[in-house]
């Protein structure tokens, strides 16, 4: 393993997060210049959203199951099994639902971007691009950026939808609880700024997922192996930044509501 | 395409021959993580002459080609290509440029999620040309290469000597000004090797294109110094056999980030110094 001094270490970090920066920044104005990519964008929609589905479904449902089981555990000692859906929806939507869904995609996306970006990286697909008078970043960056954000949020709401059903099965069928009370509580309990917590969380998340994703792959550097590094890297820096800017952004969204 | 506003002006275009030199480096250098690349190389391409670039592998071959697409930027010294300094143009205003710049890579560099028609048109469909024109000059830029019959195939499905044949072919689409070709018969055997040539050969005869070529073999660079393209037969022809007769081709050698030799093939036989008696022997 190479041994780089602590002012070299401190020196590529400092250019790794320029050029992120740099990278997010330029996916974000070429939203508003020409030319758009809108058949790139709605393909990258379909793969990243339409095939998100089921892990992300499969996600859902369980998550709402394990919080019925484990919540009711709990309630059940304090004598108030029948605030099991409210717990169930406000673990949901505010946090589980967003969080999970975001963690699943980068797992399936972030990595995916990064490995196919990073292969046309290292076979020089992507300088021929450029050769070619096409702007990558506006080919291949921004339809990335832009269909993961918008897919996010509509993944998130099915996340959350599921989860409620799956809270809903364990409740009517385990615990005995009646299926109205259950639907009552989970919607008596989430107020206004919950959803919108829920719902800014995604699309920020989607922003992170891609322009990590593609920021990996867009500096691949060392062949086969170097693709294999940027995968695992995306996807280790996507959940962490996640899960960092979850915290920043729950305590953010407490004040502000 | 539109003016860009950098090209060079009136009063450097009296000290800069831009009609007859296609290319101008000026004292270029250029590290990667603090080793020298190229160190101070300056050499001219006159419009329609071909150069080929030799030199052992890492001695900054390929990155003089990258240079003048601007995917590098060096760290001193000036780079014209058509007219325009492209060391001070931004990324935006070389795509314009590099329309008239052609490139074909090492490993041909074709997008392997492309079929042979995208990947040739490529540069038309961003365009937006109309449907009948690009199929028109597809057929017609594979026809020059003779593989249409590839039409619908995937890289994946071609051989080596094929794909790089596609990669010429998606270079020559928007018949380039410049045409620069980055080890086009790296790892193929002799004789789609000799087709390879010829069809540079061909690019140069008929089109009289400028041409930038990277090569380790250096019998690919006395071919093309030595033979012409005959229209007729649709086959390269020795000239005379005499390597100094030929005025459209000459050769340059870098050695150790620096360009050692620069001349015609005449010039190439007789020079005396005895790491390129050896290079070439």
């Amino acid at each position: 393993m190479e041994l780089i001094s602590p002012f070299d270490f401190v020196k590529r970090s400092i250019l790794a997060v320029q050029e992120y920066t740099y990278l997010s920044l330029r996916s974000l104005t070429n939203v508003f210049r020409t030319p758009f990519y809108m058949a790139d964008t709605i393909q990258q929609a379909d793969l990243i959203g339409v095939g998100s589905l089921p892990i992300v479904v499969l996600t859902g449902m369980f998550t709402g199951i394990v919080l019925a089981l484990n919540t009711a555990k709990t309630l059940e000692s304090f004598g108030s099994l029948s605030m099991t859906g409210r717990l169930v929806s406000f673990s949901m939507v505010r946090e589980l639902g967003p969080v999970l869904t975001s963690l699943m995609v980068t797992g399936r996306n972030a990595s995916g971007m990064a490995s196919e970006l990073g292969s046309m990286k290292v076979t020089e697909q992507i300088d021929a691009m450029r050769a070619l008078g096409t702007d990558p970043y506006k080919k291949l960056v921004t339809p990335r950026v832009i269909s993961t954000v918008f897919m996010m949020f509509f993944l998130t709401i099915i996340s959350d939808l599921v989860g409620l059903i799956g809270g809903w099965i364990i409740s009517f069928f385990m615990l005995g609880l009646d299926s109205t009370q259950y639907w009552n509580s989970a919607y008596q309990i989430l107020h206004y700024s919950d959803v919108v917590t829920g719902l800014v969380k995604p699309v920020v998340f989607g922003f992170i997922i891609a322009t990590i994703g593609c920021y990996f792959g867009m500096t691949t550097k060392g062949g086969t192996q170097g693709v294999g590094r940027s995968t695992t890297e995306a996807v280790v820096w996507s959940s962490v930044l996640i899960l960092a800017v979850d915290a920043v952004l729950t305590q953010l969204l407490i004040v502000l509501s | 395409m539109p003016p860009l506003d950098n090209a060079i002006s009136p009063f450097d275009e009296e000290n800069l021959d831009t009609v007859h030199k296609a290319i101008i480096f000026e004292n270029v250098s250029i590290c990667f993580e603090e080793a020298p690349v190229l160190d101070g190389v300056s050499f001219e391409l006159r419009r329609g002459e071909t150069k080929i670039i030799l030199g052992v592998a890492g001695s900054g071959k390929s990155t003089i080609l990258k240079l003048c697409l601007g995917l590098l930027k060096p760290d001193s010294g000036k780079i014209y290509v058509l007219g325009h300094d492209i060391t001070t143009m931004t990324e935006e205003e070389l795509f314009d440029l590099r329309s008239k710049v052609g490139i074909v890579f090492q490993e041909s560099a074709l997008f392997d999620s492309l079929n042979v028609r995208d990947n040739v048109a490529f540069r038309l469909l961003e365009e937006h040309l109309p449907e009948a024109e690009v199929e028109k000059r597809v057929r017609e830029s594979l026809s020059f290469v003779e593989l249409e019959a590839a039409i619908d195939k995937f890289p994946a499905e071609l051989s080596g000597g094929m794909r790089r044949r596609v990669g010429i072919a998606r270079a020559i689409i928007t018949q380039p000004e410049v045409l620069l070709y980055d080890s086009p018969t790296g790892g193929l055997d002799p004789i789609t090797s000799t087709t390879i040539i010829e069809l540079i050969m061909k690019q140069r005869d008929v089109f009289k294109t400028s041409a930038l070529m990277v090569t380790h073999r250096l019998q690919d660079g006395f071919t093309l110094a030595t033979h012409y393209f005959d229209p007729a037969t649709k086959h390269m022809k020795p000239s005379d056999g005499k390597p100094s007769q030929d005025i459209r081709t000459s050769f340059m050698i870098l050695r150790e980030s620096k360009a050692v030799f620069e001349g015609s093939a005449h010039e190439l036989g007789q020079v005396q110094d005895p790491y390129i008696k050896e290079y070439i022997s």
